[in-house]
């Protein structure tokens, strides 16, 4: 079977192979051998990654968050299988591309996903779902009935749209606000370093976040500000 | 054509380097070397600088075979870096733009390094893994500001692993992060250390805390060079994993290894190997250019002078806390 596997891209730290699995469109990741750290680190961090992200996908399902169905586990040869998404556009490729179309009917398209992404995340957040990596590289839109729109207008369509969060190796599951507030704080950065041209992103996100349950608000709000808070205290001496 | 002179000292190194349009005419250095066991203070380290800062400019002048009416401008750290040593530079600074009479111009330490490793390496649009003593940082550059993708949610790489060789005694001298690499070349058994990534973060207090705490009993089953071993194989591999990650999202095919930590030869081996795999090139200098040094700031202060920043004799203070998004790259337009 591996002979006929074909390479879709190599990610953060996995190859993606697409194939067909029981007739569906199937999308193969592979942990990989990393040569580069010590071989009992790799198999600890291999093992524990892809029980992290199969034990997520299907706790997010659970808690009504989309993400790609879950076919098949193989911890021999590094695998998980699962539902690939043949027409979907990453959430950072879609904000790239909205530079080229600067309008205000846009703009109010990128609002109603980042009050989706708030919503999201939250949603994860309230069953004490982690994600560990949250960027909009993780993160795809898919369109909720199949459309011939052309490709560079579909995706402003956002009532036919629908937000996946995908790449759950970091993940883990705690009931803790302090992982809560890290979590928001990655995001927080990620937007801030990949998205510097759209400088309010996060705070709707935020908001869409705050206002979604009020359960254990103040207490996420205050770990984050404190996580937050220690990176800006830093004085990185030398 | 741009000459400029360099007065770097944000921590225990006191360097001062010339440079004339990217070709280093010279690039002195002193460092401040505590007993071990000991780190270094502010106060104390501002002694050093203040004592050798004289010899190590007229040596830095006269190894570069100009004189200072050729020199086009004065540049200093500003920042980020340890108060009352920093001053010591800026002070010699200012002094020696007003008696040169020429322009003064403060830069930020973290883009010198930045700066000075593009340079050297020729890496032309790298995403950078910022090393050193007081800094863990994934670097990309974009829209006229070099970005931090990550960093460390605690202490720095350089710091965890300084901190460590203070519980283990080991020398402070050349450095102790060099004696660290040297004793875990010889270590064999492996050990698991607490391994924390989050996203392009990284937190590393938890696995010094962890060996600190049990040092006593580590030492029974283990040498101390497989402590040291076992610890730069787990933090290399969790910068390597970020690095990666940072490189996968910003579509980047380009490492630059820039800081004190960046001379580790395991970490650019690691680094190395990671690249590979990927069909990325690495990028990497030596301790003459990792390590903190004069040149870098002279180099990074030209690029800006160069495209027309200018700073006021009353803006050239220093600040502690100077993050690398707060420049302004004036001097890229990519
Ligand atoms: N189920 C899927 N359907 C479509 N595309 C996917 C799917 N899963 C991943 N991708 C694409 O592959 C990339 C890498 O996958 P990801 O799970 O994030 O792996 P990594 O951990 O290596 O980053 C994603 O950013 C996305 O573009
Ligand atoms: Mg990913």
């Amino acid at each position: 079977m591996s002979a006929e596997l074909k390479i879709l891209k190599q990610g953060a730290e996995a190859k993606l192979y697409i194939c067909n699995y029981l007739g569906k469109p199937t999308l193969i990741k592979e942990r990989f051998k990393k040569n580069y750290r010590h071989p009992d680190l790799d198999t600890s961090i291999t093992k524990e990654r892809i029980k992290n992200e199969a034990r997520s996908i299907v706790r997010c399902k659970t808690a009504g968050v989309k993400t790609p169905a879950l076919y098949l586990v193989d911890f021999e040869r590094r695998r998980i299988y699962m539902e690939h998404f043949e027409h979907s556009i990453t959430v950072k490729d879609f904000i790239i591309n909205l530079k080229s179309t600067t309008n205000q009917g846009d703009m109010n398209t990128l609002d109603v996903y980042a009050d989706l992404i708030g919503g999201t995340v939250r949603k994860m957040h309230e069953n004490n779902i982690i994600h560990g990596d949250l960027t909009t590289s993780n993160m795809l839109l898919i369109e909720k009935d199949p459309s011939n729109i052309a490709e560079n207008t579909k995706w402003l369509n956002h009532s036919n749209i629908e937000l996946v969060i995908i790449d759950f190796g970091l993940s883990f599951i705690d009931t803790s606000v302090e992982d809560k507030g890290v979590d928001l704080y990655v995001l927080e950065r990620a937007l801030i370093s990949t998205h510097n041209d759209y400088p309010n992103l996060f705070s709707r996100i935020f908001e869409a976040y705050k206002s979604y349950s009020k359960k254990n608000i103040k207490e996420i709000i205050s770990k984050y500000e404190d996580v937050r808070a220690r990176g800006r205290k830093r004085t990185m001496v030398g | 054509m741009v000459i400029a002179i360099g007065f770097e000292g944000s921590a225990n190194k006191l360097g001062i380097g010339i440079v004339k349009d990217g070709e280093i005419l010279s690039n002195c250095r002193r460092t401040y070397i505590t007993p071990p066991g000991e780190g270094f203070l502010p106060r104390e380290t501002a002694e050093h600088h203040q004592q050798n800062i004289h010899e190590v400019l007229q040596e830095a002048l006269d190894q570069s075979g100009i004189t200072p009416q050729e020199i086009d401008v004065v540049c200093y750290t500003k920042g980020p870096g340890m108060g009352a040593p920093l001053t010591v530079c800026a002070i010699v600074a200012r002094t020696c733009a007003l008696l040169w009479n020429k322009p003064i111009l403060g830069v930020n330490h973290c883009i010198g390094h930045i700066e000075m490793g593009r340079l050297i390496t020729k890496a032309n649009n790298p995403t950078v893994l910022y090393v050193s003593g007081g800094n863990t940082q994934i670097i990309a550059y974009s829209r006229q500001r070099y970005r931090i993708f990550g960093e460390t949610l605690d202490i720095a790489v350089g710091n965890c692993l300084d901190r460590f060789a203070r519980v283990l005694k080991l020398s402070n001298a050349p450095s102790p992060g060099y004696n660290i690499e040297q004793m875990a070349k010889k270590g064999k058994k492996y050990l698991h250390l607490p391994y924390c990534v989050k996203g392009m973060d990284v937190s590393l207090s938890g696995i010094l805390s962890y060996m600190e705490d049990r040092i006593d009993e580590l030492l029974k089953d283990y040498t101390p060079e497989d402590l040291c071993y076992s610890l730069q194989e787990t933090v290399f591999a969790m910068l390597v994993e970020i690095t990666e990650r940072a490189m996968a999202h910003c579509a980047s095919d380009e490492v630059l290894i820039v800081g004190g930590v960046g001379c580790n030869e395991r970490l650019q081996e690691m680094m190395g190997v990671m690249c590979s795999e990927r069909g990325a090139n690495i990028f990497a200098t030596d301790e003459r250019f990792c390590i903190d040094n004069g040149v870098m700031i002279a180099h990074a202060g030209a690029l800006a002078h160069a495209a027309g920043t200018r700073m006021p004799l009353e803006h050239a203070t220093v600040t502690q806390r100077y993050r690398t998004d707060d420049v302004l790259v004036t001097w890229r337009d990519d």
